[in-house]
């Protein structure tokens, strides 16, 4: 029994580091795009149209995953792609940490007014269907890099503000917090010195899910025409027009996908891994 | 009396939420830039024929005036009348309804039965590679959602094994005889199973998109509810009497295992519901969610708003049911 506990966690240990490995080369390419990069990504040639990636008949090894509709090279889009995708996942994750985390310590520290309020919003906030209601906030707001972070910091705060509001509220009954109380602490004091480094390892493991759940509403709102401009390389842009063509040239679709479809995976089994270190009963 | 109270206080919640969802969305779309009135005008219509059209659909009046007279109108069944498609937004929201109400069923059942079947099987199988495996699939069909799990059906059942669609409801050139909306379910009351394959040849793989985040969520829940389960004194006294472990595990854990899984799939199917938009875009499939993306894209704001207040109508009446299931089933509360 204890055996077989040990070699569950080795599993999960190798799959944290694999998924910490894939994001730091994210990061490394995302630094370097403009040398890694063999073609500027947004350079057209449409005689090179849809050519295949390198092992296939008709391929030109200039372009190695081949090129999409109008002669863009796949990789060097990828490539660039990485940068705004960990853009977006970086800032708006942090963001709606902030926001989110925020708003739910005060509801659930303090309770009162401030809960009811919070509580409230987080209801209706789920009464909107999430992907909808982005699309929306794009539309009003208008396409474009801000807008995407706008976007995702005010559909995904509730996120945060239900886990850490609830977290806040089992926290507060601790004896810790009476005795701090007893000390002579201020309320405030207590939320900042005691309540929050008790619940950080819980919001780690929220902005690090965040983040992977940014890349793929940054992918989703490229996917409807609403994300940056149809001519910047981004992995949804590309999974969109890849859709389109996906009988005439498979490849356009596939790599940003595998891409994608990693990062995701990563961000994912990384924010799970934290949990289980985190989590005591697992330790 | 303590469950009425519950109720009311229910309901309550559940209107103001409506009503916060109304005025939100109602507010938001009309910051929109881009008048949609000019939208609909051939090119060259005069300045004066833009006011006259605006001042028809109501859109000339001061925002909470126009929140007013919307809302009245709600209340009495009148959403307005849709901007591009020029019909009454009510019968067109419920025109799509059913298709998208019978991709999330669909989704659901498939979602609860892969999911059962690994919980059950990682149960039967613990402590071997089998459970091994199922926890780690598990762990990916979590980690990535129906977006993504979409896109990956798409190429490998539509592109590389052909053998599912990837785009629409039905087969357009098929000759259909339904009255109702309800296409799949009409097929198989009518008997016309050639149309039944058809539709769930659309619908498979849009509805294993969305499935199969739930069924890993259902698998890991039900797996850890029977674990807890197989350890409790009427289990080994079962299995003392002779029967076999499947059968202990079937009709003596299940039963009493199942309870928190089921208040989970109520929660979970508001989301799987939400994630019907994108998928149904991904798929080209004629429901609720593709016609959503096109209103937005159109600026069609009475179509928006009527859409959007039933996928609230829709979640929080699901939530509604699963808080009143559960409060009807737990003694504590019931008696509390």
């Amino acid at each position: 029994m204890a055996e077989g506990r040990f070699q569950v966690r080795r599993r999960a240990g190798v799959r944290l580091w694999l998924s910490a490995a894939w994001l730091i080369v994210l990061v490394i390419v995302a630094l370097f795009a403009p040398y890694l990069a063999p073609k500027d990504p947004l350079e057209q040639d449409l005689f090179a149209g849809r050519l295949p990636p390198f092992w296939m008949q008709g391929a030109d090894a200039a372009f190695l995953l081949g090129t999409d509709s109008l002669g863009r090279d796949v990789l060097s889009r990828i490539i660039f792609g990485t940068r705004i995708a960990l853009t977006v996942a970086v800032i708006s994750a942090s963001l709606t940490c902030l926001v989110g985390a925020a708003l739910g310590l005060l509801a659930g520290f303090y309770r009162g007014w401030v809960d009811v309020v919070v509580s409230r919003f987080i209801d209706i906030w789920m009464a909107f269907p999430p992907v909808l209601f982005s699309i929306l906030l794009i539309a009003v707001i208008g396409p474009g890099l801000f807008s995407i972070i706008l976007a995702i910091v005010v559909i995904d705060w509730t996120r945060f503000a239900r886990v850490i509001r609830a977290e806040a509220m089992t926290q507060s009954a601790m004896d810790y917090v009476a005795s701090a109380r007893v000390a002579g602490r201020g309320r405030f004091g207590i939320l900042l010195r005691e309540i929050l480094p008790n619940v950080l390892p819980i919001i780690v493991v929220l902005l690090t899910l965040e983040m992977g759940i940014a890349v793929i509403v940054e992918a989703i709102l490229s996917f409807v025409n609403l994300s940056i401009s149809t001519d910047d390389p981004t992995w949804g842009g590309m999974i969109s027009e890849g859709r389109t063509s996906i009988h005439q040239a498979w490849w356009v679709l596939v790599f940003p996908l595998i891409t994608l479809f990693l990062t995701v995976l990563s961000f994912s089994q990384l924010g799970e891994g934290l949990k289980n270190r985190f989590d005591p009963v697992l330790r | 009396m303590a469950l009425l109270q519950t109720l009311i206080l229910r309901v309550i919640t559940t209107a103001v939420t409506l009503l916060g969802v109304a005025v939100i969305v109602f507010f938001v779309i009309r910051v929109v830039p881009g008048n949609p009135i000019a939208m609909m005008l051939p090119p060259g219509a005069t300045a004066e024929d833009i006011a006259n059209l605006t001042a028809i659909y109501g859109l000339d009046k001061s925002i909470p005036q126009q929140f007013f007279i919307w809302g009245t109108g709600v209340l009495g069944g009148d959403f307005g009348t849709s901007i591009t498609l020029k019909q009454p937004v009510l019968e067109l929201v419920l025109g799509r309804l059913p298709a998208t109400l019978e991709l999330s069923v669909l989704a659901l059942v498939m979602a609860i039965v892969i999911g059962g079947a690994a919980a059950l099987t990682g149960t039967r199988l613990r402590e071997t590679r089998v459970e091994g495996g199922i926890d780690v699939a598990q762990g990916m069909a979590l980690s990535v959602p129906d977006f993504l799990w979409g896109l990956v059906l798409i190429l490998v059942f539509g592109v590389l094994v052909p053998v599912f669609q990837i785009s629409g409801r039905v087969t357009p050139s098929l000759q259909l005889p339904f009255v109702s909306d309800f296409y799949l379910v009409e097929s198989l009351l009518r008997l016309r199973f050639d149309l039944s394959l058809d539709l769930l040849s659309h619908m498979l793989l849009p509805a294993l998109a969305l499935a199969i985040p739930l069924a890993a969520i259902i698998g890991q829940l039900l797996k850890q509810s029977l674990k807890e389960t197989m350890h409790l004194d009427y289990v080994t006294l079962a299995r003392t009497q002779g029967y076999s472990e499947a059968k202990v595990i079937w009709s003596q854990a299940l039963p009493n295992a199942i309870l928190p899984t089921l208040t989970l799939v109520g929660v979970q199917f508001t989301f799987l519901i939400g994630g019907t938009v994108i998928i149904e875009r991904l798929f080209s499939y004629e429901g609720l969610g593709n016609m959503a993306i096109d209103a937005v894209i159109n600026r069609d704001l009475p179509l928006i708003q009527g859409i959007v207040i039933l996928f609230a109508v829709i979640f929080t009446g699901v939530n509604l049911l699963v808080d009143l299931t559960y409060a009807a089933l737990n003694p504590r509360l019931r008696h509390g």
